[in-house]
């Protein structure tokens, strides 16, 4: 039956993949503006188009081109950059690799901190911490994540403290990790900008399960309030705050576009962002694709961990 | 028995009491009203901003990055422009573009969410799957790839925007409206054959416009990130016009010693997300009290 | 007997026979006023109390005072509560923090409402009860505290072994919750525990098995028992004696024979009376009005501006609880006088002449692969009330909601007027929609909060007549008259009124659309039996004065008795008896129908009262 379930999301996850798979090659070839055009302008002789578009591929059904994309997107055959000429996945493989660390630093940071402020605010509620916390909070959370990088670069790196470096670029031929230094501020950042959303939803959803029938009578059973609410409150909250997790890490994803531009991280996002300027399709096809992979997963991994700590899913 | 009274004994139809409730125990939270303020104080700025610009905001009449002064109260930007006049033209943009892009995608992503709560059955588990498809597409993505193609418009960055709200806007109304869909004087009205458009704005809407309009306040936060975000990275409003965002965009490369021109911006549209978000945090609050007040009993 | 009146007058410091006794409690509100204040009482070893009381009466909240704990933000603000624990007799409520906590589920447990929201989903039942041991009695070893669990199992009929107690509360039936929360009240051996409505939600025979567990477990460990409900039938079968809460005051205490036979309050007299008897039908008295809320109480006795006997000195002071006979104490200036009558007997009506309005020939009705209907086929009789009754899972929603083209898998087999009824109201003719009405269970459900009962009811008028807004205004203020509301109802919000006054509103809404067939969905069961009684006795008279025919849905015979003509038992989706209201109640012919008959004769008040009195 668990298996059963699980099985079940992991097709639905599949399918929406597809979904998206079509809607990306759709959005790139059916909208006006085919890919050669769009290389080469609108000055264009037709002759040298269609020559383009023969090179590409284009003059293929689109059904045809649909599937010989798709095929050599599951065989990690990106077909190749429009600008560099070289391999696209060449192109991103060591961007998606910073991607990926930035991703698994922020999370590492942001899911424990947010849990810990969450349940102080709830335990403490409508007093000293809470009330603190929750109005600072709620400022933040109304502030876009790239004001906020901003902020902390006039803060840290230039005119209060120059203690970091203000962007997040490095020597070619380097990582992220051998320059640890450059990840702080998108990292703050980025623990800044979801720690808001995610700490105050772990708080409301703890106070309602402090207010539920079952707390109650776990109370009036005389158990000590450690486990009142730690056994009892907290274990039926993770539910809300699994789901909202994969929600943040969907978005640090997509928003980290834009942090990843203010620092210059030499992430998906910048690459992204170059792609878009030089209008390198395949690239552009190719990133997009994988932050819907990257969103689909997250949700599958979190709908997974709801059946499994949820008796009642499990049938 | 009770005497036939006359119409006449029925005093003057009151004022829509619900909603004057609603409002006036939003306006109760501090947030509610601090966040109204801030909001106004922005409206003001950016509709009335274009009047009262000292300067025109594209003549260039200094050298780039004066000092602040007399003549320049906050110094001119990276081409010798004024920053206070493109201060003060720049926000309509933002303004009018977040708030149409959030519009766009409750209209849009409530109609969804309402259909599918009232039709259930397979309708409702398509158009949901469907939204899904888009969820998994953020809004700063979906804009830039179409944009790759068709170039940075403003009515194509406000209908991509408000499409990217669509799928979180249809699984907030989906949710509440369940919840009323099921209850028995949609059912009473279902068995007069009321028409279904009738049902949904007449007895379903009503019920749930205060969770909606706290949606629609987190999407308009979500669309001045969104936008002015588009325009920082140079794929939203477009040179020479004066805007927030852009002035960011042109200015960050002296960050580290003219702020003024980058920070100024960043705290206006900064000061519009947490205006709206604290109304919205008000209005939410709103029904959370009156949950807690039914749910005692 | 034991002379509790005695014993509950002396300081709370010796050992004997008492288990509980409370001293002027007093609970306020949050923002001030009390919503329950000058509450005593006793509970001896071994005995059932019985706390009964309408909505808003403050039982429930003194129930929870009894663990020192107060919902909602209300405190408790006064008073003792002194348990007979096995240490020696504690006040619950000079301890706070870990000395309070090891009071509670150890001197006193409590047995919630509603076990589907009071067990924790995401933990076994192993898990829930050991804890309980574990908490109060750390030392114990795993066989010990397996042994301690598969006994108190075992007392309220459970299996223990290893494989049920490893399932979760939502892989067990309402009746095994139920009892697994008893189990885990009196796996300590408290002196005292508290049931709130443990048996509201569940079937009748459900009901009569938990009640006699309750009971046993007090008999055999000589538990003393609050047993707080809203239904008579369950404290004439549990409790020894009763106390009745109106407005959160006591106002009247004795054995359970002594309140019932001879009911000294006008409340107590009122509300007996509103109870409907199985074996005759009766002329249900209900009480007017409603209780006021606590902000808003009368000076002087609480029940004064409904009661028939009041006068001058009721409005000037609140009567003292006060002894009126032997061990039956009553807080009321006019104690002892007659305010209501014993409710008049009736005889069964006379059955209607056979003219078929609406035929139900082989109805099926299925939810996907699970089969609701199974051919049911019966008429309805112009002018007649035809109940339909069983117990949950029966079917008889459903039929009910298929007569008036509410479910979606319904295959056709209705008529009406000898004309088919399609099975989707949207596809029936104008007509038929209009003639064929339906008013729901619950009044807090069914009218939309948004909307003025003006514009409610403005709905139904418009979409069968086409007026100018006078018109619209007096046909609706007369299908309000005709249920006993004001005209000033007109611009009321649901949420303004009174859980009666919404199902009359209802009930208006029904009636504005001139139907021949009213189908009433169990339009009781959300509401207090003084109301319950003021809608049966409004839909008797329409019936009478309008000629109505009504479809009667309800788990609940004796209200049959009060009100049909004939009844319809129903049993899995199938007819199971068919006959006129006295044949079939009083002889049932049909196995399921006379276990359902057994049941309800168990569950009856009148009964219960009746074999009590000869039992002694």
């Amino acid at each position: 039956m668990l298996w059963r379930t699980i099985g079940l999301r992991l097709l639905l996850g599949v399918v929406t993949v597809l979904a998206v798979t079509v809607l990306i090659f759709a959005a790139t070839n059916v909208l006006p503006g085919d890919a050669a055009r769009a290389i080469l302008g609108r000055a264009a002789t037709p002759q040298a188009v269609a020559k383009l578009q023969a090179e590409m591929g284009l003059d293929r059904p689109l059904v045809v081109q649909y599937l010989s994309w798709l095929g050599g997107m599951v065989h990690l055959d990106m077909g190749r950059s429009l600008v560099t000429r070289g391999p696209v996945v060449d192109l991103i493989a060591p961007r998606f690799g910073n991607s990926l660390i930035l991703l698994c630093i922020t999370s590492a940071i942001v899911l424990p901190l947010s849990l810990a402020t969450g349940i102080a605010m709830a335990l403490t509620k409508g007093r000293g911490f809470d009330n603190i916390a929750n109005t600072l909070l709620i400022a933040l959370a109304g502030i876009p994540e790239f004001i906020v990088g901003i902020v902390l670069i006039v803060l840290l790196s230039t005119q209060v403290l120059s203690v970091l470096p203000p962007t997040s670029m490095v020597p070619s031929g380097q990582t992220v990790l051998g320059n640890p230094q450059v990840l702080v501020l998108p990292v703050m950042t980025l623990v800044l900008a979801i720690l808001p959303y995610l700490s105050r939803l772990v708080r409301s959803a703890l106070i309602d399960a402090m207010a539920s029938e079952y707390v109650v009578t776990a109370r009036l059973k005389g158990l000590p309030e450690r486990q009142v609410i730690v056994r009892h409150a907290l274990r039926n909250s993770l539910l809300p705050a699994i789901q909202a997790s994969a929600l943040s890490l969907g978005y640090i994803l997509g928003g980290a576009v834009v942090v990843e531009f203010i620092f210059q991280y030499p992430g998906m996002g910048t690459a992204l962002r170059d792609a878009v300027g030089s209008r390198d399709l395949l690239v552009i096809q190719a990133v997009v694709l994988i932050f819907a992979c990257g969103y689909v997963l997250f949700n599958l991994a979190a709908d997974v961990l709801s059946i499994i700590v949820t008796p009642r899913l499990r049938g | 028995m009770v005497d036939m009274a006359s119409p006449m004994d029925i005093p003057a139809e009151r004022p829509k009491r619900a909603w004057a409730a609603t409002l006036r125990t939003a306006f109760g939270y501090r947030r509610t009203r601090i966040g109204a303020a801030i909001t106004l104080a922005i409206l003001v700025i950016a509709l009335a901003g274009p009047f009262l610009a000292p300067y025109e905001p594209s003549a260039f009449i200094s050298k780039p990055f004066a000092k602040p002064g007399a003549e320049f109260w906050l110094g001119t930007d990276v081409r010798g422009r004024d920053v206070l006049s493109r201060l003060l033209y720049g926000g309509l943009a933002v303004v009018w573009m977040s708030v149409a892009a959030a519009t766009i995608g409750m209209i849009l992503g409530a109609s969804v969410g309402m259909l599918a709560a009232y039709s259930r059955g397979w309708l409702a588990e398509v158009l949901m799957r469907v939204m899904d498809v888009f969820l998994a597409l953020p809004t700063i993505i979906l804009v830039l790839m179409v944009v790759s193609l068709l170039g940075p418009q403003k009515w194509l960055v406000v209908v991509l925007v408000g499409i990217s709200h669509m799928p979180q806007v249809a699984r907030v109304s989906q949710g509440v409206a369940a919840d009323v869909a099921g209850r028995d004087f949609v059912l009473f009205a279902e068995a007069l054959n009321v028409p279904r458009w009738k049902i949904l704005l007449r007895e379903i809407l009503p019920n749930i416009m205060t969770p909606l309009l706290v949606e629609y306040g987190i999407r308009i936060v979500w669309s001045i990130a969104g936008i002015a975000a588009l325009s920082v990275m140079g794929y939203g409003i477009q040179p020479p016009e004066a805007d927030w965002g852009l002035l960011i965009n042109e200015n960050r490369g002296r960050l580290a010693t003219r702020p003024l021109p980058v920070l100024a911006p960043a705290i206006l549209i900064a000061l519009f997300a947490l205006g709206v978000n604290l109304m919205a945090e008000g209005l939410s609050a709103t029904i959370s009290g009156v949950a807690r007040k039914t749910g005692a009993k | 007997m034991l002379d509790m009146h005695e014993a509950g007058r002396a300081p709370a410091t010796g050992t004997g026979n008492w288990a509980l006794r409370v001293r002027n409690l007093r609970i306020e509100l949050p923002q001030g006023g009390d919503i329950v204040d000058e509450v005593s009482f006793d509970i001896a070893r071994g005995e059932v109390l019985g706390l009964v009381g309408e909505s808003g009466s403050g039982k429930t909240t003194v129930g929870m005072a009894l663990l020192a704990y107060a919902r909602g933000g209300a405190r408790i603000t006064g008073g003792e509560i002194w348990i007979n624990a096995a240490g020696g007799p504690v006040n619950i409520l000079a301890h706070d923090g870990p000395a309070l906590r090891r009071l509670r589920g150890a001197a006193v447990a409590y047995v919630p409402q509603d076990p589907a929201s009071a067990l924790n989903p995401a933990l076994s039942l192993q898990t829930q009860l050991a804890e309980v041991l574990e908490a109060h009695e750390p030392g114990l070893s795993a066989a010990e505290k397996d042994r301690r669990i598969r006994e108190s199992m075992d007392d309220v009929g459970l299996r223990g072994d290893a494989a049920f107690l490893a399932r979760y509360p939502h892989q067990l039936s309402g009746g095994q919750q139920q009892r697994i929360g008893i189990a885990m009240a009196i796996l300590l051996r408290p002196a005292v525990i508290v049931l709130d409505e443990p048996t509201t939600g569940l079937d009748v025979s459900t009901q009569n098995r938990i009640l006699e567990v309750v009971r046993r477990l007090c008999d055999e460990h000589h538990i003393g028992a609050l047993h707080v409900t809203h239904d008579l039938s369950v404290i004439s079968a549990i409790a020894d004696r009763m106390l009745v809460m109106y407005s959160g005051r006591v106002i009247e205490l004795g054995s359970v024979a002594d309140v019932f036979n001879r009911p000294h309050h006008p409340y107590s007299q009122a509300l007996l009376s509103a109870v409907p008897e199985l074996l005759s039908r009766s002329a249900l008295v209900a009480v007017p009005g409603s209780p006021a809320r606590p902000s808003e109480r009368p000076p002087g006795c609480f029940f004064a501006p409904r009661c028939a006997l009041a006068e001058g000195a009721c409005q000037a002071a609140a009567p003292p609880l006060a002894l009126c006979e032997p061990d039956h104490e009553v807080a009321c200036h006019k104690a002892g006088a007659v305010a209501t009558n014993a409710p008049m007997h009736l005889p069964d009506p006379d059955p209607v002449p056979a003219r078929p309005v609406l035929d139900v020939a082989g109805l099926h009705v299925a939810y996907g692969r699970l089969k609701v209907l199974k051919g049911v086929s019966f008429s309805v009789h112009k002018g007649e009330c035809l109940a339909i009754v069983g117990e949950s899972g029966s079917g008889k929603s459903t039929l009910s909601r298929a007569i008036v083209g509410l479910v979606q898998g319904a295959r056709p087999g209705l008529s009406f007027h000898g004309e088919a009824l399609h099975p989707h109201a949207r596809k029936r003719t104008t007509p038929q929609r209009q003639k064929i009405q339906y008013i729901f269970q619950s009044p807090f459900n069914s009218l939309n909060p948004r909307q003025t009962v003006a514009s409610i009811l403005g709905l139904v008028h418009d979409t069968f007549n086409r007026t100018g807004a006078d018109e619209r205004q007096r046909a609706c203020i007369r299908a309000l008259n005709l249920v006993g509301l004001p005209a000033r109802t007109m611009n009321l919000f649901p949420d303004e009124m009174s859980g009666g006054e919404r199902q009359r509103t209802s009930i208006a809404r029904a009636l504005l659309s001139n139907p021949e067939i009213l189908v009433c969905d169990e339009v009781t069961s959300a509401l207090d039996v003084s109301v319950q009684a003021s809608i049966v006795n409004l839909l008797k008279r329409l019936m009478e004065e309008q000629g109505l025919t009504i479809v009667f849905v309800t788990h609940d015979l004796a209200l049959v008795r009060n009100i049909a003509h004939r009844v319809l038992v129903l049993e899995h989706g199938v007819v199971a008896e068919l006959g006129p209201v006295g044949q079939v109640i009083d002889h049932p012919a049909h196995p399921y129908a006379q276990e359902l008959l057994h049941n309800a004769r168990q569950g009856d008040l009148t009964l219960r009262v009746a074999r009590q009195g000869e039992g002694g």
